[in-house]
């Protein structure tokens, strides 16, 4: 068992939920409650990771990364260290990756509140701000909370894209599904299957709480 | 006090075609009344801020709240609006206090929920407060939903088809609460409505909409008399309607005396306390005109008029009389062979018969049937 794989895996899970939770509301928001120019194409450019080979994301990412682009370059000069095959560099590939995961559900979520809710809420005299928080949040709520368990979910058993952008660096780059792949190549079965026992686990653990925290939001709603 | 009234002016071709001005002053009801899709609701959704069309302007309370020619456009959170919405349109996720508190964001915060619950009581929901709208009868939404909209202390009320949801007993209540409600307020009250009986409940005055476009408008005791809007005549049926006062009730007899601008009229006694204003409706097909007055009949009612017009109805082979009775203005249905047979022209003198239980007498302001 590789404790310190399962260790990045999580903070990988995690971090990408803090990250992309907050801009999938931005984005969801902003995709379900206005109508404007390419709007067609954005949706599209945010469901693209669904259906392309993580490989050829991951490609794309990595070269975006790189010492000679000028993202690669900005963060080397901030951070002092390169994006490609480090901790930051991963979380940010596995938010572009997980991407459809958190803006989808959120964008149904806000896309379900009537529209006379939201305008009721304006003529309340509730800024867009308080509208947002007050009223629009907490209606979305299973759409959000779908995102977290989804974008959580996908972040663990992501692989293409993090052998690509990560590699494989202990401690650093290498989630548990990529531990996984390792014990497989060296003939671990038992290590390989115990890891895999524990990514079931939380998978199955992580639905669960979905389940039932979804329930409980269920007939406040009434 | 023209400056606390609402005057709205909105033209355009497209999507929408609209071309209407009016104007509602504080403690007037303006009922805009109209078939589905003649822009009705739009009409409201202007004066709230969502909706703005091509060429339009909303004064309100002294303020521009719209103006497209000078590029003014108030958001709607920031017009001091009250909109009742047709299907309530409730906070799911609140109770009804929460649903009231939401509008009550002017407020100092530790006011808020004393005045929530003042205002639930206002509506008669006091032991409904911590319920979510869910669990809430559509009387009692309706209920929410206006006391939520009379939180944000409004400068003008805004209903769109308030009572379509709910049944005619609760109907009735509301239409009450609500007309004792705007006595309270003293401001403009915009309700929109294709059900007849609101407006002849609440109205002082009536837009009526064809299109986008004002057929009609006027106080609702002109409009409701004139022959000439087919129309609206189709949805109420020809009659008419004027404002009375009781002035005496005689309980052994279950009769009251109201006195109008023209005369006096008997009504059965259900009309409550003695000087308490009441409408009254007469429908057109309920009157009798005679030359001379008669003698030797159950009538209590016989007034006397002059004829100020005849209009033929080509389709049904009747006739519209007219007559001029003290301020107000009689229709009487008839055939064309009565016409010709009691030599009906303008500027005769005639007799308007109508039996007391085909008057339609409805109370105003506090008023109480029985």
């Amino acid at each position: 068992m590789d404790w310190r794989a399962l260790g990045v895996s999580l903070w990988l899970g995690f971090g990408t939920v803090l990250v992309l939770v907050p801009f999938g509301l931005w984005l969801g928001h902003t995709l379900a409650s206005r109508q404007f120019r390419g709007k067609g194409l954005l949706e599209a450019l945010v469901a693209v990771p669904l259906v392309l080979p993580p490989t050829v994301l991951g490609f794309y990412l990595l070269v975006a990364f790189g010492a000679r682009s000028p993202l690669g370059e900005a963060f080397e000069a901030i951070a002092g260290q390169a994006l490609a095959f480090s901790f930051p560099g991963l979380l940010l590939a596995s938010a572009v990756a997980s991407l459809p995961f958190a803006v989808q559900p959120i964008q149904r979520g806000f896309e379900a509140i009537p529209v006379e809710v939201r305008e009721a809420a304006a003529c309340c005299g509730m800024p867009p701000w308080r509208r947002f928080a007050r009223i629009e949040v907490p209606l979305a709520w299973p759409g959000i909370l779908t995102a977290v368990v989804l974008t959580f979910a996908h972040t663990l058993g992501e692989f293409g894209v993090i052998l690509m952008v990560g590699g494989n660096i202990p401690g650093e780059t290498r989630t548990l599904s990529i531990a996984i792949y390792d014990r497989m190549q060296a003939f671990d079965d038992r290590g390989a299957g115990l890891m895999a026992a524990v990514l079931l686990a939380v998978a199955l653990l992580a639905l669960t709480l979905t389940t039932v925290l979804g329930r409980r939001v269920g007939p406040r709603r009434g | 006090m023209a400056d606390r009234a609402l005057t709205v002016t909105a033209r355009q071709a497209a999507p929408i075609p609209l071309d209407v001005q009016f104007t509602c002053k504080p403690g007037e009801v303006l009922a805009i009344f109209g078939p589905s899709g003649s822009g009705k609701t739009t009409a409201l959704r202007i004066i709230a801020g969502l909706y703005s069309p091509a060429h339009a302007r909303v004064f309100c309370d002294g303020e521009t709240w719209l103006d497209t020619s000078a590029g003014i456009m108030v958001a709607p959170h920031r017009r001091r609006v009250g909109f009742v919405f047709q299907d309530y349109a409730l906070f799911p996720h609140l109770t009804a206090a929460g649903n009231v508190i939401a509008a009550l964001g002017h407020r100092p915060r530790r006011e808020r929920r004393a005045r929530a619950h003042e205002l639930l009581a206002l509506v008669h929901l006091s032991d409904r407060h911590d319920r979510r709208p869910g669990v809430l009868s559509g009387g009692e939404r309706q209920r929410v939903a206006l006391a939520r909209a009379l939180a944000r202390d409004p400068a003008v009320l805004l209903l769109d088809e308030p009572f379509a949801a709910v049944d005619r007993v609760v109907r009735r209540r509301l239409q009450e609460e609500i007309d004792e409600i705007r006595h309270v307020l003293d401001i403009p009250l915009v309700l929109v409505t294709h059900d007849f009986e609101d407006v002849v409940r609440l109205a002082t005055h009536l837009l009526v909409l064809e299109h986008g476009r004002a057929v009609a408008q006027g106080p609702v005791e002109n409009l409701t008399s004139r022959p000439d809007l087919a129309w609206l005549r189709d949805a109420i049926g020809l009659g008419s309607l004027f404002q009375a006062t009781v002035i005496r009730v005689d309980s052994s007899r279950g009769l009251a005396e109201l006195a109008f601008d023209g005369g006096t009229l008997v009504a059965p006694g259900h009309a409550c306390g003695v000087g308490s204003r009441v409408r009254v409706r007469i429908p057109g097909r309920e009157v009798i005109l005679a030359t001379t007055a008669p003698a030797g009949l159950s009538l209590h009612n016989v007034l006397q008029g002059t004829v100020t017009a005849v209009q033929f109805e080509e389709a049904t082979d009747r006739a519209i009389v007219q007559l001029a009775v003290g301020g107000i203005r009689l229709l009487a249905e008839v055939t064309r062979d009565a016409v010709s047979q009691l030599g009906i022209v303008v500027g005769l003198p005639l007799h308007a018969l109508i039996k007391s239980v085909s008057l339609e007498v409805l109370p105003t302001r506090g008023g109480h049937v029985t």
